[in-house]
């Protein structure tokens, strides 16, 4: 049997700040889904269910919080789940929302993701020392950066590539009033100019760290048809791999080019940069931009750099790419992925604001996480899928 | 000898807590020698405050000091205190309906033995000495004397300010056991020798060697007596200094494809400038003195510039 319509119909986020020392977890997750509720004119009590997403337990130190959270979040006497995928699972989560109503399971769905990363240290819980090997590990920087280094050796990048991405999504961090960074004037030239943290990843080509949530309410198509603007959900997807294998791909992983192939295939789009109208992509650090570009074919192998240096993954460009400033602008890291699903809903329902891509209609939500080990990605459009 | 290898590990670290405005209530309440609880949308006073009515979902703010005094609705005894609990000696966790509260709330109550516990019982608080606003300023309850409790010592005006966090310390301690494949391999490093494994499905050496090939799902098993040379595919320089760090940066974490080998693994390039580091830069293993050996990757101290030329890209270019 088919895949049932869904469509987002109510978006809701925090103002993302280092430290949201004014509400506890529970009061973060209810500051987005209350607004995500409103938006969808809708209460709890009109809920079937709830899903949870957030990014490991030791970067809190709360084994399990969705049990502590059940009551706060208004779960009690309906189902909660609970989504973990790491980086990614700010997507992974909206997709299992997503697929209770696709399924037929049930009619609306509230899914929130949430990071509160004052209260612990992602750097230190990403380093734990293992016993009997190297203690080289430097977190999730260190992790990546060998990788980048790869990157611009394999595409023959210019330097200064990563610096233009950081640029552009701090400058577009200034038109989203949520953005947990609006820092004026970023150049390229001072990106280029702050300190190298990771060789090759400078400070402001890094993400920061940020306490935020995420809210969505997914609906059938039924509950859909009384919104003014719902965003259809027109493909989703999820894939994961080993995060170490012998002659694994670590710059183009195997597991997200095949996510993007299917995502496109069930979207019924085969010219990406031509069909898509923006895209909202997890950029944690800058030069993952180009990076991802080439993995979900917006541009050839080698030719990802390129598009960006062009100025087409700016506001006003041919795709224009992280509208909202991007992870790196705003970084609460279980929330970061539902965030880019939901900016892309708020894109195609023409409601993003200042950082509205005129005429949107189809748009990329897309995030990763582990090791480059597990992606989800979602199409969401104006048009309900098939019409 | 055991078949694999175990060591202990720590996993600690002081977590903070933003308690929001309803928590903060309670905790600024236990801190100041009262017991705060809220009366929900449907009339009931709950203790402590749920941060959200289970009725309406609205953030609670009908708060309602109850009594220090209270009865014991269900109890059970621990003979045997572990670390961390309320008590140091045997004791029974209880919960407790406070006078003027319409549920109960879980906490100790400390008298010599479980013949001393029964469900009905009256308790009242006894407060902790110094007071910081955390659930611990109740030290436990303990039996109602005849005479009224004593009120909490009074808060000097240094302490006027709400709770509005507190700090959580985690501390896990765990055995990190690692597989007989990667066992194998660290007793050889112990022996000064680099042994991989061979995957018999795909032939790809692994180093370490895996107890489930990422590509197959079988483990490892041909020895294969590896180079203590290779080359630097990839790395990166860490400037930044962090939390547990246990090297001193700047230093350079690189991926080393050793001859031999099919997957790069990570460790520290010295004996040169960071940022003369290369990708493609021949190296070999520089041990540590033997007499300092142990079942570890770190008896290689690590890696150094042979002083070759160069491998060429096309050599590694498979392992980025």
């Amino acid at each position: 049997m088919a895949k049932q319509p869904a469509a987002v119909i109510g978006i809701g986020q925090t103002h993302h700040r280092a430290k949201r020392e004014d509400v506890s977890m529970a009061g973060l997750c209810r500051e987005a889904m209350d607004r995500a509720l409103a938006d969808a004119g809708m209460t709890l009590d009109e809920i079937d269910a709830i899903v949870v997403g957030k990014a490991p337990d030791l970067f809190e130190g709360v084994m399990m919080p969705e049990l502590f959270l059940a009551e706060a979040l208004g779960a009690a006497g309906k189902p909660l789940l609970r989504v973990h995928t790491a980086g990614s699972v700010g997507g992974s989560t909206a997709i299992v929302a997503s697929s209770l109503v696709q399924a037929g399971v049930h009619k609306k769905v509230l899914t929130v993701a949430y990071e509160k990363q004052s209260e612990s240290n992602a750097m230190w819980a990403l380093s734990v020392p293992i016993p009997f090997n190297m203690p080289v590990h430097a977190g999730a920087g260190g992790y990546f950066a060998p990788h980048v280094r790869s990157y611009i050796r394999r595409a023959g990048a210019p330097n200064h590539i990563g610096a233009i991405v950081a640029a552009k999504d701090r400058n577009n961090a200034l038109k989203n009033p949520y953005a947990h960074l609006h820092n004026e004037g970023t150049t390229v030239e001072s990106v280029m100019a702050s300190q190298m943290l990771w060789d090759p990843i400078r400070y402001d080509e890094t993400c920061p760290s940020s306490d935020g949530a995420c809210a969505l309410v997914i609906a059938s198509e039924d509950v859909a048809a009384a919104s003014p603007n719902p965003a259809w959900i027109h493909g989703t997807v999820m894939r994961s791999e080993a995060t170490s294998g012998a002659e694994r791909d670590q710059v183009n992983p195997q597991a997200s080019r095949d996510a993007a192939a299917a995502l496109w295939k069930q979207a019924g789009i085969t010219n990406p940069i031509d069909e898509i109208d923006m895209a909202e992509i997890y950029v944690p650090f800058s030069w993952f931009e180009p990076m991802w570009l080439e993995s979900l074919g917006f541009a050839e192998p080698g030719d990802g750099w390129r598009l960006t240096e062009s100025g087409a993954t700016a506001l006003d460009g041919r795709i224009p790419v992280n509208c909202s400033g991007g992870v790196l602008s705003s970084n609460p890291i279980g929330a970061s992925g539902m965030l880019r699903f939901g900016e892309a809903a708020l894109q195609v329902r023409g409601l993003a604001g200042e950082h509205q891509v005129d005429g949107a209609r189809r748009a990329l939500g897309h995030a990763y996480g582990g090791g480059s080990q597990f992606f989800a990605m979602w199409v969401v459009g104006s048009e309900k899928p098939g019409s | 000898m055991a078949r694999t290898l175990s060591a202990p590990v720590t996993v600690a670290f002081d977590y903070t807590r933003s308690t929001g405005p309803v928590l903060g209530r309670f905790l600024t309440g236990l801190r100041d020698g009262v017991v705060v609880g809220a009366r929900t949308s449907s009339g009931t006073v709950v203790v402590p405050p749920p941060e959200y009515d289970p009725v309406t979902h609205e953030q609670t703010t009908d708060f309602v000091e109850v009594s220090s005094v209270g009865t014991v609705t269900s109890w059970s005894w621990v003979p045997e205190p572990v670390k961390g609990q309320p008590l140091d000696r045997p004791f029974a966790f209880a919960l407790v309906t406070l006078d003027g509260a319409d549920t109960p709330m879980l906490h100790a109550v400390d008298v010599d033995s479980a013949t001393d516990m029964s469900t009905g019982m009256r308790v009242q608080v006894r407060w902790a000495a110094d007071r910081v606003g955390a659930m611990t300023d109740i030290e436990a309850f303990v039996p109602l004397r005849e005479d009224p409790p004593a009120a909490a010592s009074t808060v000097g005006t240094e302490e006027a300010t709400p709770i509005t966090g507190v700090i959580t310390p985690v501390s896990l301690d765990y055995v990190y056991a690692a597989s007989p494949e990667e066992s194998a391999f660290y007793r050889g490093l112990a022996e000064g020798r680099i042994v991989g494994q061979r995957c018999p499905a795909c032939r790809k050496v692994y180093v370490p060697p895996r107890s489930a090939c990422p590509s197959d799902g079988q483990p490892t098993s041909e020895e294969v007596e590896l180079s203590h040379e290779g080359t630097v595919t990839t790395f990166c320089v860490v400037n930044v200094p962090f939390l547990g760090q246990k090297i001193t940066p700047p230093y350079v974490s690189a991926y080393v494809l050793l001859d031999g080998a099919d997957i790069a693994f990570l460790h520290l390039i010295l004996d040169i400038p960071a940022d003369e580091v290369r990708m493609g830069m021949r190296v070999k293993a520089v041990w540590k003195p033997e007499d300092e050996w142990g079942t570890t990757i770190e008896n290689i101290s690590h890696f150094s510039p042979t002083g070759d030329p160069d491998a060429d890209y096309e050599t590694y270019k498979n392992h980025l």
